[in-house]
């Protein structure tokens, strides 16, 4: 949450309710919903760590008044090297990974009948998105790169299950 | 749903110098009317000797094959092919079209020589070539265009007669990801006008759009996901993206 805020106070100042809109017309089909306590909250923080600074506040008539921020030469800086810092991802399916060299070495399961539950659920994982990528309200950029995204994964990730179970019963060929 | 194919214990084994090869070693496979199955396995497991047996391009060496109600592993090639021209389309993973025909000849010879009028061939060929995206290369010889084109060509010809059942072997083993969506957007749209599809292929990808995907391994079939044609919901994007906070 905190550096999608400091991004939209880099185009100017917002108020707390503006920056939850902002963060969900971006993220919408991605992320759920946000509340504006956790805008308001993380937003102190922020304050708190000299990246942003109040702005005065907009009078809309209602209490409590609203709060407008801005972003701080510190909050910029610090915005520009996360932005430009690279990302580790995360390579595998850990909890499965874990789950087979368990089921393998405590002898609880054949590795085999593992990676076929496993590359059902991940198959029909494929067939949702390929579904998705198709569905007529999802057609904007963002969202299509999303979804390509993850099908590349899902692909790589069933090429591996098939690396685990090649190797895995190459001693025990029917 | 009713039985379109079935084979029991069906085996093949080669002899290539002295050497024996149990290429299929005892297939038991259902598909129904109207499915789409996929095969998947390592290269060698012998998914294309079982479309070839499927097809009626080689003999079983034992077993039994099923199509439409009636037994067909006895016959004989020229039943085979009356079969191939009304009821079963094949497309090989080796393409097999004729370098002396144009695209276009190559695609309307089988509606030709199933007694098609060469309007109505024509028709049906240029059809298939515009939504394949190979319409540019009709007067082409196959030898001058892509291996991907020549792919595309291949399963327009497989698709001219509109078969109860398709066979394909690879059918996007040579596209790019724009062409694979096309080539998979044409076997769907036949598949939801009622045609069986049965395909090998080595791209997940390709497979999560069949009902059912098989794995077979040194000449079984080992493994089996039926998927589910659901309309997911778009909550499930909410899953792809993690976020440090
Ligand atoms: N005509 C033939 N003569 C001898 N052996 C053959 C013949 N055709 C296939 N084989 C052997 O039978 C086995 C299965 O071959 P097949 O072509 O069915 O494999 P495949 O699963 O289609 O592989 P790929 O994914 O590489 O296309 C292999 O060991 C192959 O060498
Ligand atoms: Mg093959």
């Amino acid at each position: 949450m905190k550096y999608p805020l400091l991004a939209f106070l880099a185009t100017g100042p917002a108020h707390g309710y503006e920056l939850k809109q902002s963060y969900e017309a971006r993220f919408s089909p991605f992320r759920p919903a946000v509340n504006v306590g956790q805008v308001y909250t993380t937003l102190q923080r922020l304050e708190r760590d000299g990246f942003v600074r109040r702005h005065g506040v907009v009078e809309t008539g209602e209490a409590p008044a609203r709060h407008l921020y801005e972003i701080t030469e510190d909050g910029r800086g610090a915005l520009e090297v996360w932005l430009r810092a690279p990302v580790a991802g995360v390579r595998l399916r850990e909890d499965f990974f874990m789950k087979l060299v368990l089921a393998r070495a405590a002898g609880l399961a054949a590795p085999a009948e593992l990676l076929e539950g496993q590359r059902t659920a991940a198959l029909q994982e494929l067939h949702d998105l390929n579904e998705l990528l198709l569905a007529p309200k999802l057609q904007d950029l963002t969202t299509q790169l999303l979804i390509e995204g993850a099908v590349l994964h899902l692909q790589a990730d069933l090429r591996w299950m098939d690396l685990c179970e090649e190797r895995m019963t190459q001693e025990e060929v029917p | 749903m009713t039985e379109l194919m079935r084979t029991v214990a069906l085996t093949k084994r080669y002899h290539a110098n002295d050497e024996e090869v149990a290429a299929l070693r005892g297939v038991d496979l259902a598909v129904e009317r109207g499915e789409f199955v996929a095969i998947m396995g390592p290269s060698g497991c012998g998914k294309s000797t079982l479309l070839h047996l499927l097809g009626g391009l080689d003999i079983p060496t034992s077993g039994e094959i099923h199509f439409d109600g009636r037994r067909v592993d006895g016959l004989g090639e020229a039943a085979w092919a009356v079969l191939r021209r009304r009821q079963i389309g094949y497309m090989f993973q080796s393409f097999n079209l004729i370098a002396n025909l144009s695209v276009a000849d190559n695609i309307e010879l089988p509606a030709l020589m199933a007694g098609h009028s060469s309007r109505e061939a024509r028709r049906r060929r240029e059809l298939l070539t515009r939504q394949l995206g190979i319409e540019a290369q009709a007067v082409m010889p196959p030898g001058r265009i892509s291996g991907g084109q020549q792919q595309r060509v291949a399963l327009a010809r497989a698709l001219i007669n509109e078969p109860a059942l398709l066979i394909a072997d690879e059918p996007t083993g040579n596209l790019d990801s724009h062409s694979t969506r096309d080539v998979l957007g044409i076997l769907r749209g036949a598949n939801e006008r009622g045609q069986t599809v049965v395909l090998v292929t080595h791209d997940p990808n390709v497979a999560s759009r069949a009902d059912r995907v098989l794995r077979m391994r040194d000449g079984l079939i080992v493994g089996e996901s039926r998927l589910e044609g659901r309309t997911p919901s778009s909550d499930l994007l909410q899953a792809l993206v993690t976020v440090e906070d």
